[in-house]
């Protein structure tokens, strides 16, 4: 670990004419490191992704990148090309529906095999191989490597979206409510399995989430936003066991409790 | 029939012949770059090669000799009819053989008779966009061009493989125009593929339904997609030509009852005429016949 951060964000606003998406958001991201954001809906904390993953560009403020060859870039003042580079190389984005994420119409192997292609990746044994060992690293059993996702359950594609992203080894991964729309026991499995891949390849990653189990089992830190603002943020345990501002204490005690 | 007085010479007015050769020359300096214009209705229907007849009508002259095919035959209900058009509007000169052209319009053939400098390939271009069935939305794919985001046409090309354990593709195969932009070469057989790889000849296409115009320049590099373990290959054919015994050529399948007979035919119906009155026979020629007493076969 460096004791620099992959992602420096600082006072980032977004405003949607006169209303707000998000509110002078300031944040640091070190590697490794999984960062929930919680939120009731409309609280701006999918403005804020899509804002850090360059699909939005901010009304203001800044985000800063660290590179693979250590340098800090600005990403807004990056060319689009080099965003779009960044997006399909070092970074991943795992929708809330897959079939954002996914291509509907082609195999699973070529979705997994797409951004080998896109970088250059010429030799379709290798390609293919790539693909059945992150098929098998999501559990999606080989021989359904040539089906197309629509003849996949719900958990299937979110596993195949993840794999997709993977797959060129990024270091920041955005999840947009990954476990959204999922029952309870194929969530608890996609839990599990993201937390293993976060662990074992030492990704970063940012999840937006409303569900705090979910943020409790994935993240280390966690900030909690209310109409756009970040209102709490801190260690993931001590925002859960102690929240602090009023909004907090309210989520926290609005968890159902079985 | 001589009312051409009432048409402007090449049926375009000349505003608009300008407004396409600018286009066409912009093509020319970007090889392989699709080239919006505007794109004027034509006295036929979208599909019929509305987009190649503009970009004829804009670069005949008196002077021009004209060969038009369509699946690689002058004698088909389009080519004779684009033939009789230009006839008609240009009064210029016609012809079927290859090598006498100076405008060559054709529909999804390159002829096999080799082109040389000076010759002008005009391709009627259905669906210019080799991107289109991967990625419906066209700001997208023009943003892929501009980006030389080409990943997605090889994700086809391994789909074909996954499924079918080779590239599948048989026309309208990509390919990499002096290594920059990715082509559709409309809808030719990928057997011709080769044939546009460094050609003498100018090599333009128009699309009029879609509205754009390409162009690949003489001497112009133009390498067709694959994978390293799965290399390009054109279609082989079991035997030769039935009429003319040509090998190596691209062969359309004749059906010749309804009991299962067929046979395999040039589909370049000048190029096999040729080898016809050059002496070659296939094995289901007709017999000729030099001598007139022979001339009546006993029925």
């Amino acid at each position: 670990m460096t004791d620099e951060p992959l992602l420096r964000v600082s006072a980032l606003s977004k405003f949607y004419g006169s209303r707000v998406g998000c509110d002078n958001v300031s944040f640091d991201l070190w590697p490794g490191e999984v960062l929930a954001v919680v939120g009731e809906s409309g609280s701006g904390k999918t403005t804020l992704l899509n804002c850090l993953s360059t699909r939005l560009l901010p009304s203001s403020g800044t985000a800063s990148y660290r590179m693979r060859d250590g340098q800090f870039r600005e990403l807004y003042r990056m060319s689009e090309a080099e965003r779009r580079f960044l997006m399909r190389t070092d970074w991943g984005f795992v929708h809330q529906n897959p079939a954002d994420g996914l291509r509907m119409t082609v195999s699973a192997g070529a979705n997994v095999g797409e951004r080998l292609m896109a970088v250059g990746d010429r030799h379709y044994g290798k390609i293919r191989a790539t693909a059945v060992d992150w098929l098998s690293r999501v559990e999606i059993e080989e021989d359904r490597i040539d089906d197309e996702p629509r003849a996949f359950s719900g958990g299937m594609r979110q596993r195949l979206q993840i794999a997709r992203n993977l797959v060129t080894g990024p270091r920041l991964v955005f999840m947009d409510e990954p476990t959204g729309g999922l029952d309870v026991s194929v969530q608890a499995r996609l839990l599990d399995l993201l937390r293993g891949l976060v662990t074992d390849l030492g990704l970063a990653a940012i999840v937006v989430t409303h569900d705090l189990a979910v943020a409790r089992l994935l993240s280390q830190r966690m900030m909690v936003m209310k109409d756009g603002r970040v209102v709490e943020s801190g260690l993931t345990d001590r925002v859960l066991d102690d929240p602090r501002a009023p909004y907090t204490q309210l989520l926290v005690s609005s968890i159902l409790q079985v | 029939m001589t009312d051409i007085a009432t048409y402007n010479f090449a049926y375009l007015d000349e505003q608009t012949k300008r407004m396409i050769r600018r286009a066409i020359l912009k093509g020319i300096a970007i090889p392989g770059y699709q080239v919006p214009f505007a794109s004027r209705e034509m006295p036929m229907p979208y599909g019929w090669g509305t987009g190649g007849v503009q970009v004829t009508a804009s670069i005949i002259g008196p002077d021009d000799v004209l060969k038009v095919i369509d699946q690689g035959a002058d004698d088909t209900t389009n080519a004779v009819s684009i033939r009789a058009f230009f006839k008609k509007v240009a009064n210029v000169a016609v012809t079927t053989d290859t090598a006498s052209a100076t405008i060559i319009q054709t529909r999804h053939r390159i002829p096999e008779h080799p082109l040389t400098a000076g010759q002008v390939l005009v391709y009627q271009v259905p669906i210019p966009e080799p991107l289109r069935f991967l990625e419906p939305r066209e700001t997208e794919t023009r943003k892929m061009h501009a980006l030389e985001e080409y990943g997605l046409m090889h994700v086809k090309l391994y789909e074909d493989i996954a499924k079918h354990g080779r590239i599948a593709t048989t026309y309208a195969y990509p390919v990499k125009v002096e290594g920059r932009y990715v082509m559709d070469p409309s809808p030719t057989p990928k057997f011709d593929n080769p044939k546009m790889h460094r050609s003498p000849a100018l090599q333009l296409f128009g699309a009029g339904r879609e509205k754009r115009i390409y162009a690949v320049p003489p001497f112009t590099d133009v390498v067709s997609l694959d994978f390293e373990d799965h290399p390009f290959e054109v279609q082989t054919f079991d035997q030769p030509c039935a009429l003319c015994a040509a090998e190596n050529v691209y062969l359309d399948e004749v059906i010749l009852d309804d009991h299962g007979g067929h046979m395999f035919v040039c589909s370049d119906t000048d190029h096999c005429e040729k080898r016809r009155q050059e002496g070659h026979r296939g094995h289901l020629a007709p017999e000729i016949h030099l001598a007139s007493e022979k001339m009546e076969p006993a029925r």
